[in-house]
């Protein structure tokens, strides 16, 4: 088993590079799936524009991953389970995960991560690699309870780099877990690049050690992640165990809205990786097929700047969870000295308490 | 039917029974399958419930951590086995950061029903690594239940109370007394209440608290101390998080001395934040300073020292003279 270098089928520009796949030939996916990728970039600026003026907490762009997870969001079953990191929001929000949740969850509140349309998919995972882990569990349940479905999980390059995520790769290995493992190779760990994160050639070889089959593609390239996602959940649905996923992208934002990457990073280097992002590339396809014009795309943006806009005010609408919220759900029931500090934080919340705040 | 078992073989008894009543019960662990454990916790479970419910893993502690948090939220209750307390550290970032807080950080959407089984405790002359008592740094973090028992029945009532709980509980194994003691045990299903601590002997002089196998001295102790007609209170706390303080407190109301017994280092240790609690609540009904009997704050000495790191019945004896003389 040997992982296959840069899968690819269009070019920067949206000209195949070679025989596209049977499906391809019918718009309706592509229209979705640009759909869904103008939707998450306009989501990104508005979380960005709401956090630069104080209404939103740290946020973590999703700005050049669209090519990743739209495709590969699209490509999974409802029934499936997501087991997110910290970037993957436009896979959650075609998942179901509402838009006015995607900001709630930024915005610093528990109830962005309880919206019930995302199912049992998990809340996205802070620490490092960890989720790798929790994915190989979820795909354990599902062998044991004979269900046909999938687990699917994202890392960055540098979550590679930890033991959970070699550890995951294993046990999916030596078990025929039903999990797909996709990085989205960004190239950048905060300030840190891809060079020094490893010394293997792909990380997709990364799959050699565990036995399991590993496949670079292109991330910015749809049809290339619609390709490789499928044959990744088909083998995992008819038992034939996981397969890991290398995505090359680049990451055209800051690590976070706490990040400056002027401070690391050459700028013609994020210059020549615009030239190759995964929009301007769709639409290339979409027009050049006539399937995409200047009317509708101004259309588009319109509609979806209205839906997000929408969002964003009723987000900011949304008052804080009442103060007992915090200790509400810390187990099925409340252990006795818990009462007991719950209305401790109660009383302190209430006019003329020591935490009382205006407007609560 | 009754069985007449150590703690060890209750635990296994506690497994077995709740396995026969919810499939949804699975085993995972380093050598619990075809090995049956390596103190033989799980003996027998792998040919009775097969390959999908006892799983032998890899030898890795954070994947073993991290695939019982992923299960659990799917409708399994995975009991995951750590073989000793001393290797559970690779696990810690998985049951700190997503066991203790799934249903937290997800309102409730998702949750961990999961038990994590470890050994632990010094005594046995084992290997380096294998005798800490650390149970204080699972205790300490909110969401967690933390459950040592410290007796067959106890084992097999409250191990059957931790699979049955929707929140993940840490339980603690003493292996120290894991075969030292048999106990007419009937196998019913009838499980002990996880935070609530256990009064196993009635006194008025002075309260003795513990847990785990410190159990086995502080009753020792007692019964020498009755010969000196010195009436002690043996309160086993079983399950350290979260603490029944209103059994203690009832009880240091009644008796106004309180010595506190456990294999722990002294500093932070479970014995701090009781002694904290009582002098809250109850400092003006206290008749004597609170007295700790407890481990040192040193490295747990490899084993031909170890005797000189654990307390003994004679130091509890001693703790309870001084508590007692103190006017």
């Amino acid at each position: 088993m040997n992982t296959q270098n840069h899968l690819q089928f269009l070019d920067c520009e949206g000209v195949p590079t070679q025989a596209l796949p049977k499906w391809a030939e019918e718009p309706d996916w592509f229209l979705k799936c640009y759909h869904f990728m103008v939707l998450a970039r306009q989501f990104d600026t508005k979380a960005i524009a709401l956090q630069r003026t104080g209404q939103l907490g740290t946020y973590a762009s999703l700005l050049g991953s669209e090519g990743i997870d739209v495709p590969v969001a699209l490509s999974m079953q409802s029934d499936d389970v997501l087991v997110p990191y910290y970037r993957n929001h436009a896979c959650q929000i075609i998942r179901g995960l509402p838009l006015e949740d995607a900001f709630l969850y930024w915005g610093g509140d528990e109830r962005g991560n309880a919206a019930i349309e995302m199912g049992k998919d998990f809340p996205n995972a802070v620490p490092i690699a960890t989720q790798s882990l929790h994915a190989c569990g979820v795909a354990t349940a599902m062998k044991i309870n004979n269900l046909k479905q999938a687990t699917v999980t994202f890392i960055g390059d540098g979550g590679t780099s930890k033991g959970d995520f070699m550890e995951a790769l294993n046990i999916a290995g030596v078990w025929h877990l039903p999990v797909v493992f996709i990085i989205n190779n960004n190239q950048w760990a905060i300030s840190v690049p891809r060079e020094i994160q490893s010394a293997a050639n792909a990380l997709a070889d990364k799959a050699i050690a565990a036995g399991i089959p590993g496949i670079q593609v292109d991330g910015n390239d749809v049809i290339a992640m619609r390709e490789a996602t499928n044959q990744a959940l088909q083998r995992a649905y008819e038992g034939k165990g996981p397969t890991l996923i290398e995505a090359v992208s680049y990451r055209l934002c800051d690590h976070t809205t706490a990040d400056d990457a002027t401070r690391y990073r050459d700028n013609d280097e994020l210059k020549a990786a615009w030239h190759r992002e995964p929009i301007k590339r769709l639409r290339g396809h979409m027009v050049n097929q006539g399937w995409w014009d200047e009317e509708k795309e101004k259309a588009l943006l319109h509609e979806i700047n209205k839906t997000v806009q929408k969002s964003a005010d009723n987000y900011i609408k949304m008052a804080p969870q009442a103060v007992e919220s915090f200790f509400d759900h810390m187990y099925a029931e409340l252990p006795e000295h818990l009462v007991e500090q719950r209305d401790w934080a109660v009383v302190k919340a209430m006019p003329g308490g020591s935490h009382h705040q205006e407007g609560e | 039917m009754k069985h007449s078992v150590c703690l060890l073989e209750a635990v296994n008894l506690a497994l077995a029974s709740e396995m026969r009543r919810d499939d949804s019960i699975v085993l995972l662990g380093e050598d619990i399958g075809v090995n049956g454990g390596v103190f033989r916790a799980t003996a027998s479970l792998r040919e009775e419930f097969g390959l999908k419910r006892v799983m032998d893993t890899p030898l890795a502690e954070t994947m073993i951590a991290g695939l019982t948090v992923g299960m659990s939220t799917q409708g399994l209750k995975p009991v995951a086995e750590i073989q000793f307390m001393g290797f559970i550290f690779p696990a810690l970032e998985h049951i700190i950061c997503h066991a203790a807080r799934m249903r937290n950080r997800t309102r409730s959407r998702l949750s961990c029903p999961m038990v994590i089984r470890a050994p632990f405790g010094g005594g046995i002359h084992a290997p380096e690594h294998h005798s800490e008592s650390t149970e204080t740094l699972l205790a300490h973090i909110p969401g967690l239940k933390v459950v040592i028992p410290s007796s067959p029945a106890r084992a097999y009532g409250l191990l059957l109370a931790a699979m049955r709980d929707p929140d993940p509980v840490i339980f603690l194994e003493p292996k120290r007394i894991y075969r030292s003691v048999q106990q007419e045990i009937e196998d019913n299903g009838v499980e002990l209440p996880i935070g609530k601590c256990f009064t196993l002997r009635e006194g008025s002089d002075i309260t003795l608290l513990s847990w785990g196998a410190m159990i086995t001295e502080t009753l020792e102790a007692a019964a020498a101390l009755k010969e000196q007609g010195i009436h002690c209170e043996v309160i086993d706390v079983a399950s350290i998080s979260p603490l029944d303080t209103e059994t203690i407190l009832t009880s240091v109301r009644k008796t106004g001395r309180l010595v506190i017994i456990h294999e722990a280092p002294r500093n932070l240790g479970l014995g701090a934040e009781i002694a904290a609690t009582v002098a809250e609540k109850a400092l003006l009904e206290l008749q004597a300073p609170i007295a700790r009997v407890t481990g040192y704050d040193t490295v747990m000495p490899y084993f031909r020292l170890e005797n000189h790191y654990l307390p003994n019945t004679q130091d509890i004896i001693d703790a309870v003279t001084q508590t007692l003389e103190f006017s």
